[in-house]
């Protein structure tokens, strides 16, 4: 165990603050994909740095938890790196990049490669939880369907993109089905990412700082991405295989490699990548 | 007493705005395959009467019964929630006096058509679209806009896109809030056309708010008359405005021959 920072309480929030977070997501977990008000702290951290899941991360960590803290895929950005210290200091508890040895991931933007367990907690941050907040500015009116399960208006956008494009043209945050019954944003993630949510034996707990929203998935939940039956949900990856790994089933990143724009396809997830190259797959560009 | 084969029975409806008396001791009854005209002049009451009977607004006093595909009566103010949008999402439609305010601007019109279809469940593209094609034709707007956003319609035109919007679940009772008011007098005439020969043949039955007494002759089997929140005249619509008993149908009805 690492050197906790002395003068905060474990994991940073007091533990009725953490009381509050852990009902919150009794209740999220009782009602998947449900969106449940929280009384969201400030943070030494600003909004859209993940505040949100950092709550959650802090309201579920135990001292042998060992975390793994992704933004889009990498362990090493800025954002990542200052989370995965921040609960290092403040908890004590033991970090990794390895996703199999993660008990809790926080993530931004992605789904791991790897397979997850029943062992396993993955934290998404979220900016927006609201997945009708394109089609329907107020809060009340969005309650109102959600109770009702009134969802027509979230399938007139997919018509209206099939007309226009010839397929539904949503990348990010692809609106899913949970448990048949409520509509939910699963975050940021790439539409490719989708259906990994489905019968995740991990289980997946949302949340939103800025809105004060927290939501979750239990393990083996059904998890469906809206569409149409005579045009099925059809999750789009790039037509390379990975320039260092050689995987053709990974989400990709396009990276510029030098001045000449040069461009190379990679693993978004670093992680995976790193493991399969050092299990002797070897991609063209390597 | 309530008829055993009647659609919507009202009692004794009353509300106050503060007091201002919007409805005072109403009843009306409204048959299957019915139109029933609202007329009275401005402040009369007519609104107000259509968004009580169709639960939008409650009542002070009184009850309004709707009676379901079933047979079975429902108090429409006493209802959970749920079971009052579901009837206005399938049996029920709402024609409202400013297109633009149902319709979405900026969803094509196709999209407009298919929303109460997608709301109840269908989940084909194709099948959407064929049907809104297909009440596209039915409100004699060209299949070829069905792409187009209603953003560039005619008053006309977007006034029977609502109606396509709005009679694409088949619902067997449509409200209606002046819905030829605001337009041109010989769009008024086309509109009115296209009402009478869908209501005819897909039997709905109707409640219709009108100030124009010449479109309730038009379109109205019935006639309720409004002064003041009173309902002082009902009955057949030929006979109300070729015998008017009360004085004040008497003088609405002079009043347009005159002009
Ligand atoms: N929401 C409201 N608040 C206050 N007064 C209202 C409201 N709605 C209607 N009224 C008043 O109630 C009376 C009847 O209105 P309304 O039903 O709209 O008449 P009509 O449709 O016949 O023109 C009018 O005096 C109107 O000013
Ligand atoms: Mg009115
Ligand atoms: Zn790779």
């Amino acid at each position: 165990m690492n050197e906790i920072l002395q003068g905060y309480n474990f994991a940073y929030l007091d533990e009725q603050t953490k009381r509050m977070l852990r009902r919150a997501l009794l209740k999220a977990v009782a009602i998947p994909g449900h969106q449940i008000p929280f009384g969201s702290r400030e943070m030494p951290l600003p909004y859209g740095w993940g505040t949100g899941g950092i709550q959650v991360t802090a309201a579920v960590l135990g001292p042998n938890d060992v975390l793994k803290v992704i933004d889009q895929g990498a362990d090493d950005t800025t954002n990542a790196v200052s989370i995965r210290r921040f609960f290092a200091k403040t908890a004590g508890v033991a970090t990794t990049t390895d996703t199999a040895t993660a008990t809790i991931i926080q993530t931004r933007h992605r789904i791991p490669e790897f397979p997850l367990s029943e062992n396993q907690i993955l934290v998404y941050q979220v900016p927006q939880p609201e997945p009708l907040s394109k089609l329907e500015p107020s809060r009340g009116e969005t309650r109102r369907m959600h109770a009702l399960a009134e969802y027509g208006s979230m399938h007139v956008r997919l018509y209206e993109d099939i007309t226009r494009f010839g397929h539904v043209a949503i990348s990010y945050d692809y609106p899913v089905m949970v448990g048949g019954r409520y509509l939910m944003a699963p975050s940021p993630i790439p539409a490719f990412d989708n259906p990994k949510l489905h019968m995740m034996p991990a289980l997946q707990l949302f949340g939103a700082g800025r809105e004060k929203r927290i939501y979750a998935i239990p393990p083996y939940t059904n998890v469906r991405s809206l569409d149409f039956d005579d045009h099925p949900f059809c999750a789009g990856r790039a037509p390379h295989p990975c320039g260092l790994c050689g995987s053709e089933t990974s989400y990709l990143d396009e990276v510029v490699v030098d001045n000449k724009g040069g461009r190379l396809f990679v693993c978004s997830d670093t992680d995976y990548c790193e493991t399969r190259r050092a299990a002797g797959h070897v991609g063209a560009d390597a | 007493m309530i008829a055993d084969d009647s659609l919507i029975a009202a009692r004794n409806l009353s509300l106050h705005f503060g007091s201002i008396p919007a409805l005072v001791d109403v009843s009306v009854d409204l048959w299957p395959g019915e139109v029933l005209a609202v007329v009275g002049e401005s402040g009369s009451g007519k609104t107000t009467l259509l968004n009580v009977l169709s639960g939008r607004m409650r009542p002070d006093e009184g009850v309004v019964w709707y009676r379901d595909p079933a047979g079975s009566l429902a108090d429409v103010h006493t209802m959970p929630a749920p079971a009052l949008r579901a009837l206005h999402r399938s049996d029920w439609g709402f024609v409202q006096q400013d297109p633009r305010a149902a319709l979405r601007m900026a969803v094509t019109a196709g999209g407009n058509v298919g929303e109460r279809l997608m709301a109840q469940g269908a989940r084909h593209y194709g099948n959407i679209r064929a049907e809104a094609i297909d009440w596209l034709r039915q409100v004699e707007i060209d299949e070829n806009r069905v792409d187009d956003l209603p953003r560039n319609f005619s008053g006309g035109m977007l006034q029977r896109l609502q109606i396509a919007r709005t009679l694409v679940t088949h619902p067997r009772l449509v409200f209606m809030d002046e819905p030829t008011g605001g337009l041109d007098v010989s769009v008024q005439a086309r509109l009115l056309d296209l009402i009478r020969s869908l209501v005819a043949r897909l039997n709905l039955a109707a409640v219709l708010v009108t100030h124009d007494l010449s479109v309730a002759r038009l379109l109205a089997h019935r006639i309720v008359v409004m002064q003041r929140g009173v309902a002082v005249e009902t009955g057949l619509t030929d006979q109300v405005l070729d015998d008017p008993q009360h004085p004040y149908t008497q003088l609405l009805v002079s009043s347009v021959l005159q002009a």
